[in-house]
């Protein structure tokens, strides 16, 4: 039955679904989020637990959401996972080394000899929420700016950049994407700390996160409105009927006006992680996060939207803008489409499980007796 | 073509990292199913004792999980960064295992780890141990998929090459799927791995038996580890029988390696002990061993399963060999060079828009097509790989197997007698017993991987046209740094889990 579907449709729905993935990586930063607030709002060790210990129940899950959206690449769009991880190494490599760093650092921070001392694994922490976050808002920022590569007729990459990836953090555009990316997933590490941890007889803890959730959304405003703003300005990558790309002035302002529903979703998503906003720290609220997440969803799926559809190139090259990707010339063959889209009915049902489970550990608020004995964080 | 020094830090760095995910990867498969009985016990008999067991073995688990996960998120990605030509022409069939493998396992590992940690109070005792057996199902799903994967690096089926697009495109995910490579992988991979875990759990109750502590503990873990153990044992030596048989139809040039087999034989004996000798090259006179001690006819019986069947060795594949039907590597390489020129030649017809040449080109490139790998290839003895590290690999871990097999054997035997603690010799062994089974298991992937060489992809892709067009220096600082960052991970992990071991068991 999906064998019927014509490539073109699988090629789209592939693109949907790696957005969809990347965006529920967005909303999962709320752990680096959290990580880079760690040493700013707890005021003693035990809030530092009590912060790590809601986090380590959910690192794990943000890990494994990169993981799959880079599998995910791999399978559906060969082109660009040989083309961006070989081309930008360097930006791929550090972003890589920040996790790796992170994977350990939960489960090691506090074990009696450790060898790094607690401080350095929290400096892990830190460094993962903030440096690893920016390159890759930086990485994504480069869907729009574009990068310096060139395929031969065999579709090898060459990069002309010495720096291999690592200039994209050198735009200002790129950059401002990564500090907001920073910053939002320090808005909603606020939020989901707020959700999940028992203040009582905290309340200078309480409202040290209810305010660095406001704090830090002010943060981000003005990056958010840098990149809206020169984004609906610049000229963008497009490409016509047979496939020539070109620049095109105004490119993804025309996408989001051609494509109601994306500025839709876009609109919606900001306006909503505002409202968790408001709700976390001027009502007083604990659900901000699901707000807030899911407004950081829609957001994400528009910026992919914005990149790839309406015949855009969203992995253009400025060295040469016919090497550029597109969905269509950079997708696996209809066969392989076919085969993954089956595999991925399975979706659904691992949203199911992993919504359950956290619904089932997370009934109860963390608390004092969290974390005590051998098995807290 | 690309630089060979690139290459090879590549190559050093895909080494590098996963043989290091390979020390914890192991331990994970295997411990996960022995915390998965211990907890079962505990549920169905209800006593105290065996949730501390199930409990005090999920916290070195914990430890061991943390960096394995670590070190694998660079694999992951590496087949981009490092070998972007091969994730180009190959990723239409080599991405799929690896998304499916993150969709259906490591969901199931990340979500249920969770739980198992930190569900004791917070969920049912029974959604608890099925929590810890989603963790153990998880993990060794995730194994069948890269190891699927691998499978198809190493006998590459269910594919076809697309002239038009340049690659490799999937033409069957039932035939990458089942393919007879992969499903010895897979069997033979995890069930070493259940030993690796056994041994782990026989090594750290051993120390604690030497030391008097823990006594009834370590005594129960185990009953229960060497059990599991044997039952892994006979099984690791029949998937293992079974992967050389299924070398000899997909990889005869590996297995020729791994045995030192310099010229084919009827009835082909196998070297059970030999000093290779170290002067020896393909094609020449001297003798390939200083000294060895043959079986008879034992080769050629694990390679055909029969009697009188021609094994082929290095000479006959590098040289052909007219009697057998053997075509020689020189004879392939002229054909591979003869499809890369039509290649070449289709996609200038086409570029020049001359339908008729841009046919003729295609039908002869699809005659040598199945060599396009060989093409690459500079002289004919680049077809064969390290023959001393595979033969000792090979040998270091088949006797490491035996030795295993007898240690479980005695392990059982004195735990069912409850004659264990007075055997000082035999405590002692089982202490190291784990450090032989990480070699061991170590020694297994350089015979598969070392063996394959020069190939990425036997016989359709070698490695030196794998890799990104990447300085060297590049490559070469990734390499320390990861070196740097892994060590350093790794004596981090060794003083954690020793210190938890010297605290032991809570409430025991
Ligand atoms: C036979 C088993 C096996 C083999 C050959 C490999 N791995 Fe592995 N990997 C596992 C078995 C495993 C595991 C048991 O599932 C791990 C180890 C420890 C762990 O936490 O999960 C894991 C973790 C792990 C993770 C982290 C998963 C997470 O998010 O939780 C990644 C990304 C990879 N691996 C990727 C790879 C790649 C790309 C490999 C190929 C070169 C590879 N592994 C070889
Ligand atoms: C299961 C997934 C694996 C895949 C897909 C895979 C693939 C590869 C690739 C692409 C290379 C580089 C090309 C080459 O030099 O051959 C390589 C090399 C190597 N791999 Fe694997 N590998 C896997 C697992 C492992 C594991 C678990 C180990 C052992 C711990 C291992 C050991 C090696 C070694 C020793 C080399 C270097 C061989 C040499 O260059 O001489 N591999 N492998
Ligand atoms: C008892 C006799 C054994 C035999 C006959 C045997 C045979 C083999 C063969 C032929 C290979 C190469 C497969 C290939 O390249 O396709 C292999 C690989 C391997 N072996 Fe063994 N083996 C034995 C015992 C063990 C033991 C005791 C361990 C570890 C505890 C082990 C771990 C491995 C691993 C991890 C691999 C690499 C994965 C693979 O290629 O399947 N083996 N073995």
């Amino acid at each position: 039955m999906i064998g019927n579907l014509d490539t073109v449709l699988l090629q789209q729905i592939w693109w949907i679904l790696a957005s969809v993935v990347g965006s529920l990586f967005l909303f999962l930063t709320f752990v680096q989020g959290g990580q880079t607030l760690l040493w700013q709002v707890s005021g003693n060790e035990d809030e530092k637990s009590l912060i790590i210990n809601s986090l380590g129940r959910k690192w794990e899950l943000t890990f494994t959401t990169l993981v799959l959206f880079g599998g995910a690449l791999f399978a559906a769009f060969p082109k660009f996972y040989a083309t961006s991880f070989g081309g930008a190494y360097w930006v791929w490599m550090l972003i890589l080394f920040t996790f790796i760093v992170q994977a350990v650092s939960y489960e090691y921070r506090k074990k009696p000899d450790n060898f790094l001392g607690a401080r350095v694994y929290e400096l892990f922490l830190f460094i993962n929420g903030s440096v690893g976050i920016l390159l890759i808002g930086a990485a994504v920022g480069t869907f729009f700016t574009g990068s310096n590569f060139i395929l031969n007729e065999y579709n090898q990459v060459s990069w002309t950049h010495p720096l291999r990836g690592l200039e994209a953090a050198f735009s200002l555009f790129n950059l401002s994407l990564g500090l907001f990316l920073v910053f939002n997933a320090r808005v909603l590490g606020s939020m989901y700390l707020v959700n999940s941890l028992d203040f009582t007889g905290r309340p200078q803890f309480e409202a040290k996160l209810r305010k660095a959730c406001l704090v830090n959304l002010i943060c981000a405003l003005p990056f958010l409105l840098y990149v809206l703003v020169s984004l609906l300005l610049m000229d963008g990558f497009g490409f016509d009927a047979v496939g020539v790309v070109s620049m095109v002035g105004g490119k993804y302002l025309a996408n989001l006006l051609a494509m109601p529903l994306v500025l839709g979703l876009l609109l919606l998503g900001l306006v909503l992680v505002i409202w968790g906003v408001v709700l976390t720290s001027f009502l007083r609220g604990t659900r901000g996060i699901w707000f807030g997440g899911l407004g950081t969803v829609l957001v994400g799926l528009a910026v992919f939207f914005t990149a790839a559809f309406n015949n855009t190139a969203f992995y253009p090259s400025k060295a040469d803008l016919q090497s550029s990707l597109t969905i269509y010339n950079a997708s696996s063959s209809h066969y392989t489409l076919t085969a993954m889209t089956y595999v991925a009915l399975v979706i659904p049902l691992v949203l199911a499980y992993v919504a359950y489970v956290w619904w089932q550990m997370d009934a109860r608020k963390i608390s004092a007796e969290d974390i005590i004995g051998r098995k807290a964080y | 073509m690309v630089d060979l020094t690139t290459v090879n830090w590549a190559r050093a760095q895909f080494a590098l990292t996963a043989m290091y995910h390979w020390i914890f990867v192991p331990l994970t498969l295997g411990l996960s199913f022995l915390c998965a009985f211990y907890e079962s016990l505990y549920v169905r008999t209800g006593k105290e004792e065996w949730m501390n067991i199930a409990k005090f073995w999920m916290t070195l688990f914990g430890i061991n999980f943390a960096i394995g996960v670590a070190t694998g998120i660079i694999l992951e990605f590496e087949f981009g960064t490092n070998w972007s030509n091969y994730s180009w022409m190959v990723g239409d069939i080599f991405g799929a295992p690896l998304a499916v493998e993150g969709i259906v396992a490591f969901f199931l590992e990340a979500t249920f780890f969770a739980v198992m940690f930190f569900g004791w109070d917070r969920v049912s005792k029974n959604f608890h141990l099925f929590s810890t057996w989603m963790v153990a199902i998880g993990s060794n799903l995730s194994a069948l998929w890269i190891l699927v994967a691998n499978g198809w690096m190493q006998h590459p089926v269910g594919v076809a090459f697309n002239p038009d697009t340049v690659r490799f495109e999937m033409q069957n995910f039932w035939e990458v799927l089942f393919s007879p490579v992969a499903m010895a992988k897979f069997t033979h991979t995890t069930s070493s791995s259940f030993m690796v875990g056994s041994l782990f759990v026989i090594s750290v109750s051993s120390w604690y038996l030497l030391k008097g502590r823990h006594v009834e503990m370590a005594k129960k873990s185990i009953i229960v580890a060497a059990v599991f153990g044997l039952l892994s044992t006979c099984y690791v030596a029949w998937t293992g029988d079974e992967s050389a048989f299924v070398n000899a139809s997909t990889q005869p040039m590996k297995l020729a390696a791994y045995e030192g087999l310099y010229d084919g034989q009827k009835n082909a004996e196998i070297v059970f002990l030999g000093l290779l000798n170290t002067e020896k090259e393909p094609g020449d006179s001297h003798e390939a061993f200083d000294f060895d001690i043959k079986i008879p006819g034992l080769l050629g019986l694990m390679a055909t399963r029969e009697r009188d069947a021609f094994v082929p060795g290095i000479n006959d594949l590098v040289y052909g060999n007219k009697e057998q039907g053997i075509v020689g590597t020189a004879e392939k390489m002229e054909k591979g060079k003869a499809a890369i020129a039509d290649l070449a030649a289709y996609k200038a017809a086409k570029k020049a828009g001359d339908a008729q040449a841009a046919a003729a080109t295609l039908a002869s490139f699809a005659a040598n097509q199945e060599f396009l790998g060989y093409g690459y290839l500079e002289k004919p003895e680049q077809a064969v790989p390290p023959v001393a590290t595979s033969f000792y690999s090979f040998r270091i871990m088949v006797f490491l197997g035996v030795l295993f097999l007898l240690i479980f054997v005695l392990y059982l035997i004195f735990a069912v007698k409850d004659t264990l603690v007075g055997k000082k010799g035999l405590l002692s062994l089982g202490c190291i017993s784990f450090f032989l089974a990480l070699i061991a298991s170590q020694s297994g992937w350089v015979v598969a991987e070392v063996g394959r060489q020069p190939w990425a992809i036997q016989g359709l892709m070698p490695v030196n046209v794998a890799t990104t067009n990447i300085s060297a220096g590049n490559v070469q600082a990734t390499f320390f740094m990861f070196l740097a960052v892994f060590t350093i991970l790794l004596i981090a992990e060794i003083k954690i889990m020793l210190k938890q071991i010297k605290i032991g068991p809570e409430g025991l």
